[in-house]
């Protein structure tokens, strides 16, 4: 009777069996550090321009959205704290988590994805290397790694552009009172929960790819699909886990 | 290794595979021995790559018990596996060359990865290059898989799956969407591959000349290429034996003799051609 959530459990359970497997090659040899590095360097590297970009406008849509509820209450003087903290808390992880979602999650979930339709990962384990160690861990380690910085850049960049449309064009206060405030309202707390969200969404991005892409079936239409489901679970992923984040933070 | 101490390369007790709702093995026993060829035959989804990939423990067989060069794999933890796999070569059906990296590379995958074999450096050139003189591709060495055609893909296949001297060589389909010619030459390097070291070979085809190629033809160091082994006195014929598979069931085991004799309508529309 309960057939019909056989499927999804089934996937929850090779999801953190895959997880496992993961984790426990962490501290084991070989690490492969080429591989790191040049995942470091296509997830982080190339993921920076779009990152300016989305960090610059939606930091300068948010100072614009709130000018005029704020000068409804005469606040307009505490914009920079308003655009500080909701980047850092919440848009700077969760844009740049599913800005990297849907480039690096699709492209690691295709990658793998044509390398198992082709046997390319039957052929390294029957030549001696563990699939998990050499393409899940290098991709979970720099996108681990990367994903904190990019958002890092992303919410800087997002207060210069709220710092531009608030002081340059609308004047809605002076340059030092909108740094000022930004920085001043920036809380420890702020900070953890802003770098935790997306390392723990790095986490979600780079397994949900490598595990729709190992398990791809089905020739180059299968490709495709497994590129699909990794994006769309991974970004479902992000914002259940980003709202229980929130839910533990906002309590403390 | 003293464990494989009769001639048992391969064993299959009763073996099952299902995907899903497929059964993709069915019960399926046999046995391969040393210095033997086997030649599996099948329709396209009746269980051939199945079998080759449980025989080395890419697949995990849902019942039975699978015994490769006297261990039983059918429990063996994955990374017990890889220094049983080393003494293996396998050629893929889609060849799984890493299109990442070069033709060298590829070849010297199994030599650097395996960890039974810490190879020197200089050493491994040379067995690189040797394993695609083989192959007849020496020249290809800094080419990416890419910029290959099918076929030189498949030789560079084979090089990399007998580079490293094993024991048995398991060979998917290795004429699929090849050219009678191309397919001729790439049959021509598996049984030269067998006889120059004696390997247990199992290939799987859907083609019945690749089979009769293998049972009925030998190596002739001499000429350099493959010549019809006289029927008798000639040791290829009656060490090359038959399978044929359907829908994951093993419904004959036999020599060619015995294959052309079938009367079974699905058996023997793999002998008329
Ligand atoms: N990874 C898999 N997931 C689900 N079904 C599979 C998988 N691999 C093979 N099958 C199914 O098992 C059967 C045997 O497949 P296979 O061994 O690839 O056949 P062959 O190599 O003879 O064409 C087919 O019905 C195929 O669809
Ligand atoms: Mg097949």
């Amino acid at each position: 009777m309960l057939d019909f959530l056989k499927p999804p459990i089934q996937t929850f359970q090779d999801f953190f069996l895959l997880a496992g497997r993961t984790l426990r090659t962490l501290p084991r040899r070989p690490h492969y550090r080429d591989d790191i590095s040049l995942q470091m360097d296509m997830i982080g590297v190339g993921s920076v321009p779009i990152v300016l970009l989305v960090g610059f406008f939606s930091g300068a849509v948010m100072a614009l959205q709130m000018s005029r509820a704020l000068a409804q209450y005469g606040a307009t003087g505490q914009v920079g704290q308003i655009v500080a903290i909701t980047l850092v808390r919440e848009l700077g992880p969760v844009l740049t988590s599913l800005l990297v979602a849907g480039r690096v999650g699709s492209g690691i979930a295709s990658e793998l994805g044509s390398m198992k339709v082709t046997e390319q990962i039957d052929a390294m384990r029957a030549l001696g290397t563990d699939p998990v160690q050499k393409l899940v861990k290098p991709r979970l380690t720099a996108t681990a790694f990367t994903l904190p910085l990019l958002t890092i850049i992303a919410d800087f960049v997002g207060m210069v552009g709220g710092y531009l449309m608030a002081v340059p064009v609308l004047s809605l206060t002076t340059r030092a009172q909108y740094w000022n405030s930004a920085y001043r309202s920036l809380e420890y707390n702020d900070i953890t929960q802003g770098l935790l969200k997306p390392f723990l969404f790095a986490i979600i991005i780079a397994l949900v790819g490598c595990y729709y892409g190992l398990r791809t079936t089905g020739g180059t239409q299968g490709v495709g699909r497994a590129t699909t489901q990794a994006v769309v679970v991974a970004s479902i992923w992000i914002f259940v886990t980003n709202l229980m984040v929130t839910r533990i933070f906002v309590n403390l | 290794m003293a464990e494989g101490s009769d001639n048992t390369v391969l064993r299959f007790e009763d073996v099952s595979v299902v995907f899903d709702d497929v059964l993709a093995l069915d019960k399926v026993s046999f046995v391969l021995e040393r210095g033997e060829s086997r030649v599996v035959l099948g329709t396209a989804g009746s269980g051939k790559t199945t079998l080759l990939k449980t025989a080395v423990g890419l697949i995990r067989p849902d019942s039975g018990r699978v015994e490769l060069l006297g261990h039983d794999i059918s429990k063996m933890e994955e990374r017990e596996l890889y220094e049983l796999r080393s003494r293996v070569g396998i050629l893929f059906q889609e060849v799984g060359l890493f299109d990442s990296l070069t033709v060298e590379e590829n070849v010297a995958y199994p030599l650097r990865n395996q960890q039974a074999r810490k190879a020197v450096d200089s050493d491994l050139r040379e067995q690189v290059v040797e394993a695609l003189r083989f192959v007849e591709l020496e020249h290809t060495l800094d080419k990416f898989p890419s910029e290959l055609s099918g076929g030189m893909r498949r030789r560079v296949g084979i090089a990399r799956a007998v580079v490293t001297a094993p024991d048995v060589v398991l060979y998917d389909s290795p004429t699929a969407g090849l050219d009678p010619i191309t397919a001729y030459t790439i049959m021509g390097l598996l049984i030269k591959e067998r006889d120059i070291r004696n390997a247990a070979t199992v290939m799987v085809t859907h083609r019945y000349q690749d089979g009769q190629l293998l049972a009925n033809f030998r190596y002739n160091p001499q000429a350099g290429e493959i010549e019809p082994a006289s029927r008798n006195g000639s040791r290829a014929d009656l060490r090359t034996k038959f399978m044929v598979l359907q829908e994951g069931r093993l419904v004959f085991e036999g020599v060619q003799e015995e294959l052309e004799a079938s009367t079974d309508p699905y058996v023997s529309k793999f002998v008329r051609r």
